[in-house]
């Protein structure tokens, strides 16, 4: 489904990507772990077209989308929930999720996601009229994946969707990652909590300074010694 | 008591009045400000923009007021995006600086460009509706006054459906919280800040109109002050709020009226000027700015 080859990415002067590949297959859950300033989320920016490559290919259902702006990449059915959720802060619960479905016009069938969402989190149900800034980290991690489902995604990158959370919070959207997953949704996960994140994925890239160090199933990866010792606490 | 009391009512209508044309200037910059955090100098232009886009519809095409306002602010609206498109848009990752530099060379060429083009004379706006004056007991208001007063509010109400009800309104409001996000939602950014300026930019040329009828005269530097004034407002309000500009241009046109009416009316620059420097040193984030909290 998404297939990234050899990009390179710079902030300024800084080179921040040192020639990424990796490879997405549809239906599956893939995590890309890695320690603090790795380059998670700066891949994720680069697919999703907020950041673009210097080189390199990011082949998207046969398309190489390296370059096309980010509001295109949404409509292809690519979306990104950004580290940080980035939830409107001054809008309420429900026009947040009127604008994750910014790009479509087909009423039934946002009416139906919606519903689809608020089945998911039944809590933004509750909260529906609230102003999103007064949510919880919880809630807005919920609000910010919601929000990205109703533009009915063939992919989803989520970025550190655990950040910041409970243990119980984690487990609750580590289960709803899956049942997104087993709804069909493609998943690229990033996460700073690789026990987490290995548990759920099919797949698995480690990321070190720019470069991928490691990769494999993600069972693979949870039993080897390299990863235990670095990303799992032994 | 009674002759102060009088004066308070007479110059209270007279403040309204000039204040809802400082409100429809201040919401363009407020809106602009929003989303790509530029003051845009060349706002007052604008405004005078539509006056002579008013003056010629009235003089020229001979359209009664309604058409002619509504030919005034479209014709703006288009300029507003043009004058983005050839010199912003190119500033957009530029320093801000750079970028309100160019906003005031965009206003010298507005200005002077007029000049050239129209000559510096003032051109005398013809009446394009009877004057009728309205007694109310002692208080005096004459139909233009109210015909200002009625078009903001008309012009406000709309503008505050549409940035809060339309999918383009939730648009702007979600590029102003946090572009990127806004991008991730698919708003083409572009897009919406061309938006703004066309709003911002009608709603000037809307003020130049209904300006040009109360005072019947027009000429190439009448964007100056109210631009400067407009300005004032808009930081008295919070810059970037939309309701603020709107409470700021008010309050900014009744304190020049009473400082013209109890003192006297070479005071009315330096009473809106002071006004600003307060507000700067006291409350910065103007009357409804929330203290700005720092983004993560």
């Amino acid at each position: 489904m998404l297939r990234v080859e050899d990009i390179n990415v710079y902030y300024g002067a800084i080179h921040a990507i040192k020639g990424i590949s990796l490879d997405v297959p549809d239906g599956e859950i893939v995590a890309l772990i890695g320690s603090n300033g790795a380059g998670k989320s700066t891949t994720l920016r680069t697919i999703s077209g907020l950041m673009k490559p210097k080189s390199g290919k990011i082949i998207y259902e046969g398309n190489d989308i390296a370059g096309v702006p980010a509001h295109k990449i949404v409509g292809m059915g690519l979306c990104q929930v950004p580290e940080g959720r980035h939830v409107f802060a001054n809008m309420t619960v429900l026009e947040n999720l009127e604008l994750g479905a910014y790009l479509r016009n087909d009423k039934e069938g946002i009416a139906k996601d919606m519903q689809d969402v608020f089945e998911k989190f039944p809590r933004l149900l509750e909260r529906k009229e609230q102003i999103a800034g007064t949510l919880s980290g919880g809630e807005q991690q919920m609000l910010a994946m919601g929000r990205a489902l109703m533009s009915r995604p063939k992919l989803l990158l989520l970025d550190e969707p655990s950040m910041g959370l409970a243990p119980l919070l984690v487990k609750e959207i580590f289960n709803i990652i899956k049942e997104i997953n087993a709804g069909g949704t493609t998943i690229l996960l990033v996460e700073q909590n690789a026990n987490m994140a290995l548990s759920i994925a099919d797949k698995a890239y480690v990321l070190e300074t720019g470069r991928i160090t490691l990769s494999g199933t993600a069972q693979e990866l949870a039993s080897s010694e390299e990863v235990r010792k670095a990303y799992l606490g032994g | 008591m009674e002759s102060f009391m009088h004066q308070f009512f007479q110059q209270l209508i007279n403040g309204v009045s000039l204040g809802s044309i400082y409100a429809l200037i201040a919401l363009g910059y407020t809106m602009i400000y929003g989303i790509i955090k530029l003051i845009n100098f060349a706002h007052g232009d604008i405004y005078m923009l539509g006056a002579y886009f008013g003056f010629y519809a009235t003089t020229t095409l001979g359209l009664p007021f309604i058409p002619a306002i509504i030919f005034s602010m479209a014709c703006a609206a288009i300029a507003g995006i043009i004058i983005e498109r050839i010199a912003y848009r190119p500033m957009r990752n530029a320093p801000r600086i750079a970028i309100l530099i160019t906003a005031i060379g965009v206003s010298f060429f507005l200005e002077y460009g007029m000049i050239l083009l129209v000559s510096p004379q003032p051109r005398t706006f013809p009446a394009v509706f009877s004057a009728t004056v309205y007694n109310m007991g002692p208080l005096v208001a004459n139909s233009q006054q109210l015909v200002i007063l009625l078009s903001s509010i008309i012009l406000m109400a709309v503008l505050t459906y549409i940035v809060n009800k339309t999918k383009a309104g939730k648009a702007m409001r979600a590029v102003s919280f946090d572009a990127d996000a806004a991008r991730l939602m698919g708003i083409n950014i572009d897009r919406v800040i061309s938006t703004t300026f066309a709003l911002g930019s009608a709603l000037a040329a809307a003020g130049g109109v209904l300006v040009g009828v109360y005072y019947n005269s027009i000429d190439p530097l009448m964007g100056m002050m109210p631009g400067l004034k407009a300005f004032v407002a808009a930081v008295l309000g919070g810059i970037g709020i939309i309701p603020g500009a709107m409470i700021g241009g008010i309050i900014l046109g009744v304190v020049e009226a009473m400082v013209s009416g109890f003192l006297s009316s070479t005071f009315r620059d330096a009473a809106a000027f002071g006004i600003l420097i307060l507000i700067l040193l006291y409350k910065p984030s103007g009357l409804l700015g929330k203290n700005v909290r720092e983004k993560v």
